[in-house]
């Protein structure tokens, strides 16, 4: 039965980027980025995702019938996160005048609680990021 | 020239008799015959509690059962339904039994996964047995937070988990179905000769394999929460409810497709059968299966028009649920576009397709009364939406298994029911169908809220014409009961092709051997090559 | 006449692997429809855990202190050294199957073990991390303690917390037992480079398992170590 073999070198290079990649993520989370420190640790962990995808699980030398159906997977999943946070983030855009009946903060909560938690004071908006 | 199909006296029933042959079969055919009895069940139990409801309706007090009782009623009626009825059906039942014939393979690609996807939906229905007799849930099937997280008193840990394992069914059964499409299909057998039943199921595993796993992951959250007080949902931390809704119905939109997709298959195979015809614009028609899978993937939220989700995305959501109709509209016209200039052979399936084309137009359209914004504020929450689904469920999907069942069940048994009474029961069910759902789109549009057990006098002459239409299609589904059991032991013989199709499925004796072909079939014409048939059959 | 000629197009193998299914027609066949079937499985994790990824995107944007803070709590020792042993793991991974590629059998073996060695180390530490977590009340329910008025919204952190590693260590148990029949098979010399295939199938769920651990490691460790929110 046919499979590319690949060559032990190959391997340990790309464990070696991905050991690399790791000690990164890790460094730049400590610096201050802002904004951009959640972005940049998706990058290079899509980056090391994608490393193990074509090399580890040979979907580099794979048909394109499987890197379709890779692509189909994170298409999928991309879907769902994009048009459900679509919802999320556009709450409070629009407010008519007779109110709003979008569920654009987090109320006061009063009364007993039976799990334990403690009631919250008005907590930070949710529609934008700080 | 007919080819004399070689009829040996061993089949695939008859060649093991043990019930541990039969519970231990690797057989795809064996098993479509397990999911039916299976699934049977399932609809006659679903069947009791809708008429408890409709008997508790048929006046406006509360006087047959109480609140509780009632919400208990229409939840187990709609778990059931849903899960062990609607969405394995077509599928598991005739999916897996006539799949692999008309592709001409001797078996799905994973037998063994196959067999253990029958014993996972079994145990996941018998967790949900369990829980109907410990009380039931009363949370409604759609399990929304917090009610069933924090609120309800009711099994819903039980039925949560018997639905979640069930789930896994689903997804074994559709990468199964997608792997035997891709790779075991018969020499000349490419993908546009496909029958158009295999688009559809081939559709209809994408949405298994996409979809169930959210629904999934999204009932194990709500046991996390209820069992082991993890906070995702609970309001009471900041959690919010309506993303449970937002990941409830992520899966449950598409799985009303993964409703309807397999019985549109069916359609399709009947209405060329039954009007000696191809089935116009077969491409369209293909790859319509195909637009439904992707596009019902992307208007789960108009289910939360009214929850509270942003106006923006209620906009969004709207204007992709109209797009979504379109694929269902071309193959409804081309079905159409089927039977003229046809020869309409009036054999009981067909008597299905025709009803199946009439209500699930209705079904379709109300679909985008609730598509559209404005209505859905006025009709949301009403009879109105118990209604459309219904249409499309039963007046669409049911209508379409009984179609194919009809159908492939002499393929299945070897024996010929009694056409006559097949008629009947087609018509009872539908005269019945419509008299129970019809007068619930008025009453919707009037104001009747869905899962009240009381309503106000005025709603009462609606609600009996409803409660009567159930009664009379009660009888039509009992009906196939008796002929089909009395076929199996009186019926006539049916040999290899009583309805002279086309489709490998019919080169095979019935009941066809347990390998399914003697020799591996060799495809050299399109699905549905009737024009160069006689158009003259008995 | 029903669709073309129906021949007697039997192909006679004159030797017939061992493994070979009798509804395939060849080890082809049978191969590529297995990993085809692996593949869809991975596409169903994919969605499974996107489940979870989902309630965390939408929490981390709601409160991003309560996250700073629970984030905070996790210990970025143990969370890194899991990550080198995991992605070390997919190494060992790989060279197994590429063992079972060429034949090697008792380097197969041996690679095998090595990623089992690698996988219960994970789940050690992750036991380690779990049981800190206990203790320091940290652990969602009514026992539930956390200093300051975000106490609620961290016990939303934390939920996702324990949801999303305690899944992913259930595959990685799961994993595990896989790995170790795949042991015991080539232990047994059931691998030829004619027929690897659960080999390289389990490769495959192995690198999954890893992926989604790359993921985890920074959106549950690394929050806000550089402290731009709190």
């Amino acid at each position: 039965m046919s499979g590319h073999i690949s060559p032990k070198s190959t391997y340990i290079t790309i464990f070696g980027a991905l050991m690399v990649c790791t000690i990164l993520t890790v460094i730049a989370a400590f610096i201050n980025l802002g904004d951009l420190n959640f972005p940049v640790a998706i990058t290079i962990a899509v980056f090391k995702a994608t490393l193990v995808v074509l090399f580890f699980m040979h979907v580099k030398y794979g048909s394109k019938l499987t890197k379709l159906i890779v692509g189909v997977a994170f298409f999928f999943l991309g879907i769902m996160l994009s048009l459900t946070m679509a919802d999320y983030l556009s709450r409070g855009w629009y407010t008519s005048a007779r109110g709003s009946t979008s569920a654009g903060s987090i109320v006061n909560v009063t009364g007993p609680l039976t799990t334990g938690a403690q009631a919250l004071e008005p907590a930070a908006q949710n529609t934008s990021p700080k | 020239m007919e080819t004399t199909v070689v009829e040996s006296p061993v089949n695939y029933i008859n060649h093991k008799h043990t019930v541990a042959s039969w519970l231990l079969t690797y057989d795809h055919k064996r098993i479509g015959i397990l999911y039916l009895i299976v699934v049977s069940t399932a609809f006659f139990l679903g069947g009791i509690f809708a008429a408890l409801i409709r008997l508790e309706l048929t006046t406006p007090a509360g006087d047959l059962l109480s609140a509780d009782v009632y919400n208990r009623m229409f939840t187990m009626h709609g778990v059931t339904m849903v899960f062990f009825v609607l969405v394995p059906a077509v599928p598991a039942v005739l999916g897996n039994f006539a799949m692999p014939l008309m592709i001409g393979a001797k078996d799905v690609a994973f037998p063994k996964l196959n067999l253990m996807s029958w014993y996972i939906f079994t145990i996941g229905f018998l967790f949900t047995v369990t829980s109907m007799i410990l009380g039931g849930v009363d949370t409604g099937w759609t399990f929304y937070t917090p009610y069933s997280s924090q609120g309800s008193e009711s099994n819903v840990l039980i039925t949560g988990i018997g639905v979640f394992i069930t789930g896994f069914s689903s997804i074994l059964t559709g990468l199964n179905f997608m792997v035997t499409i891709h790779r075991m299909r018969a020499p000349g057998m490419t993908w546009f000769r496909l029958p158009l039943f295999i688009w559809a199921l081939y559709a209809t595993s994408l949405v298994m394999v996409l979809g169930t796993p959210v629904i999934a992951i999204t009932l194990l959250m709500l046991v996390f929460e209820r069992g082991l007080h993890l906070g995702i949902f609970d309001p009471r931390l900041g959690g919010d409810p309506v993303l449970f809704q937002h990941l409830f119905w992520f899966y449950s939109h598409p799985a009303v497709y993964i409703m309807i997709l397999p019985p549109m298959g069916v359609i399709s195979e009947v209405i060329a059968c039954f009007s000696r015809k191809n089935v116009f614009g077969y491409s369209f028609v293909a790859f319509s299966s195909l637009a439904i899978a992707v596009f019902g993937f992307l208007v789960w939220a108009h289910h939360l028009f009214v929850a509270g989700i942003s106006p923006y995305s209620a906009l969004i959501f709207s204007f992709l649920s109209f797009a979504v109709a379109i694929p269902s509209a071309v193959k409804t016209f081309n079905w159409t576009a089927t039977l003229y200039k046809g020869a309409i052979w009036w054999k009981t399936p067909m008597m299905f397709v025709f009803g199946f084309l009439g209500l699930f137009l209705i079904g379709g359209l109300t679909g985008l009364f609730l598509a559209s914004l404005g209505l859905d504020i006025h009709l949301t929450d009403t009879y109105f939406v118990v209604a459309h689904f219904h249409y499309i469920m039963v007046g669409g999907a049911i209508m379409g298994y009984f179609a194919g069942l009809h159908f492939w069940w002499p393929k299945m048994t070897g024996r010929m029911y009694n056409d006559t009474m097949g008629k009947m029961a087609a018509l009872l069910i539908f005269v019945g169908f419509n008299l129970t759902f019809g007068p619930q789109f008025i009453l919707g549009y009037l104001g009747m809220p869905r899962r009240y057990h009381v309503y106000p006098p005025e709603f009462q002459v609606l609600n009996v014409l409803s409660s009567a239409g159930a009664s009379i299609l009660a009888v039509g589904y009992v009906l196939p009961l008796f002929y089909f059991l009395y076929s199996l032991k009186f019926g006539e013989k049916a040999g290899a092709n009583p309805w002279k199709a086309t489709g490998l499925e019919w080169t095979t004796q019935s009941p066809p051997l347990a390998e399914n072909f003697p020799a591996t079939p060799i495809v050299t014409e399109g699905a549905y090559a009737y024009s160069k048939r006689e158009m003259k059959v008995a | 006449m029903p669709n073309g000629t129906i021949a007697a197009h039997e192909e006679h193998h004159g030797h017939h692997h061992p493994a070979l299914q009798h509804h395939f027609q060849d080890l082809d066949q049978q191969h590529e429809a297995a990993t085809l079937g692996m593949w869809l499985f991975l596409v169903t994790e994919v969605m499974f855990f996107g489940g979870l990824i989902l309630a965390y995107t939408l929490y981390r944007i709601w409160y991003p202190t309560a996250w700073a803070l629970g984030s905070e709590e996790l210990n970025i020792y143990l969370g890194g050294f899991n990550t080198i042993v995991l992605i070390g793991s997919s190494l060992t991974m790989a060279l197994a199957v590429r063992s079972a590629q060429t034949g090697a059998q008792r380097a197969t073996v041996g690679w095998l073990l090595f990623t089992i060695a690698l996988g219960l180390t994970f789940l050690v530490v992750k036991f380690f991390e779990y049981k800190e977590k206990f203790e320091l009340h940290h652990v969602p329910g009514p026992n539930f303690q956390f200093e300051g008025p975000q106490s609620p919204h961290v016990q939303i952190f934390f939920s996702l917390y324990f949801a999303l590693t305690g899944v992913h260590a259930l595959h990685m148990i799961i994993g595990v037992g896989l790995m170790s029949t795949l042991t015991f098979m080539a232990y047994r010399k059931r691998f030829t480079p004619e027929w690897y295939t659960p080999v390289e199938l389990g490769g495959l769920y192995w690198h999954f398992v890893d992926i989604v651990w790359i993921f985890l490691f920074p959106l549950l460790y690394l929050v806000d170590r550089s402290h731009h929110i709190i």
